[in-house]
């Protein structure tokens, strides 16, 4: 596939460029671990102080998310949320495991993760850059940069939609 | 049988209710829903006094006449509360002209952070119609223990999260409970159980 593309993207401008390596990070971000896959935040209105990212997180061996940086946020941090007797519960979490082969959802009914302290307003259909460190097993380190789609405030959780 | 024995009831005693009765009204105590909780026995929410965005003060009676739904969380909520109003605006969507009557109302559990020009737009991004009502600490605190809301604050590095009940209060067009749903339920189902609240008022 790269070989394909590699002739024809002289011909392109740099925005297009651009453009498509975006799309293919937002699609299906690819690298040597951890694929990240469906990254999105919930939009904000001006003046609100924080928000959540979720996505879809599958590591080729027993790893652990551990943390999470953005541009767009003073303070990230990894939340759980747990519903009992319909009291929504959250708390923040040390870490996220990522067990190997299994994708792990980051979505609004369990871990996800939230940006506080917004240093500015989310806008539905920008785009947000993420830093994910994961570690594996062997304590290895790795670094992920992607960019999730930020949806409208009041989109659906699609897994809650049976 | 029993409804011409109810109605007589009624009209031999209460005038206020033989109002509700002309008004077809049916004043039956247990309501039987399909996914949410009958509350028709339950006193909740007749004594809270808030305001709006525009500082007028709000309260139970200030929506007689439509069906309010009552759903308490905070702005910086990632999860429960986008997608609980966001299911309510699909809800009203799937009622139809019914939806019209429906009015959601969203209290903030977080009046330190959430100020009201910001949750006036945040509620109305999920729907033009919905409200947001807030209060000082003490007033926010009354009103949640009046529903017998939870909230607490979850400390969270240097800032600090809330955990809280999740549940949407229902009223008929009286000012009566009448439903609770829980966050786990669709926008459909709560549709189904909203139209029986509005059979009845």
């Amino acid at each position: 596939m790269t070989s394909f593309c590699v002739p024809r993207i002289k011909q392109l401008g740099l925005k297009q460029l651009a453009l498509g390596l975006s799309l293919i990070g937002m699609a299906w971000q690819v690298s040597a671990q951890t694929q990240v896959s469906d990254a999105w935040v919930r939009a904000t209105v001006a003046g609100q102080l924080s928000t959540g990212a979720f996505m879809t997180l599958q590591a080729d061996t027993d790893s652990q998310l551990l943390s999470v940086q953005s541009p767009v946020a003073k303070i990230v941090q990894i939340h759980q949320m747990s519903m009992q007797d319909d009291v929504m519960n959250m708390g923040q979490v040390e870490s996220v495991p990522l067990p190997a082969g299994k994708p792990v959802s980051l979505d609004p009914n369990g871990y996800h993760v939230m940006l506080m302290d917004l240093t500015a307003q989310v806008q539905e259909g920008s785009k947000v850059p993420l830093t994910l460190v994961v570690e594996n097993a062997k304590g290895e380190k790795e670094t992920i940069n992607i960019e999730a789609q930020a949806k409208a405030l009041g989109t659906m959780d699609h897994s809650k939609m049976h | 049988m029993s409804t011409l024995y109810t109605r007589r009831t009624v009209l031999r005693g209460m005038g206020l209710l033989s109002l509700g009765l002309l008004a077809g009204c049916d004043d039956s105590s247990k309501l039987s829903f399909k996914y949410g909780k009958d509350l028709s026995d339950k006193i909740m929410g007749r004594n809270f006094k808030l305001k709006d965005a525009q500082g007028e003060t709000r309260m139970l009676g200030s929506y007689r006449g439509l069906m309010p739904m009552i759903f308490f969380g905070f702005t910086q909520c990632p999860a429960v509360c986008p997608t609980t109003l966001a299911r309510a605006a699909q809800a009203k969507k799937l009622m139809g002209r019914d939806g019209e009557r429906l009015q959601v109302i969203f209290i903030t559990l977080d009046p330190e952070r959430d100020t009201p020009q910001m949750l006036d737009k945040y509620v109305k991004a999920f729907d033009p119609s919905f409200e947001a009502l807030y209060g000082t600490l003490e007033e926010t605190a009354a009103t949640a223990k009046e529903f017998g809301v939870f909230y607490e604050k979850v400390p969270s590095g240097d800032t600090y999260t809330l955990s809280h009940t999740a549940t949407s209060y229902v009223f008929e067009s009286r000012g009566n409970l009448r439903l609770g749903l829980s966050a786990s339920l669709t926008a459909k189902e709560c549709a189904e159980d909203l139209l029986t609240v509005m059979e009845v008022c």
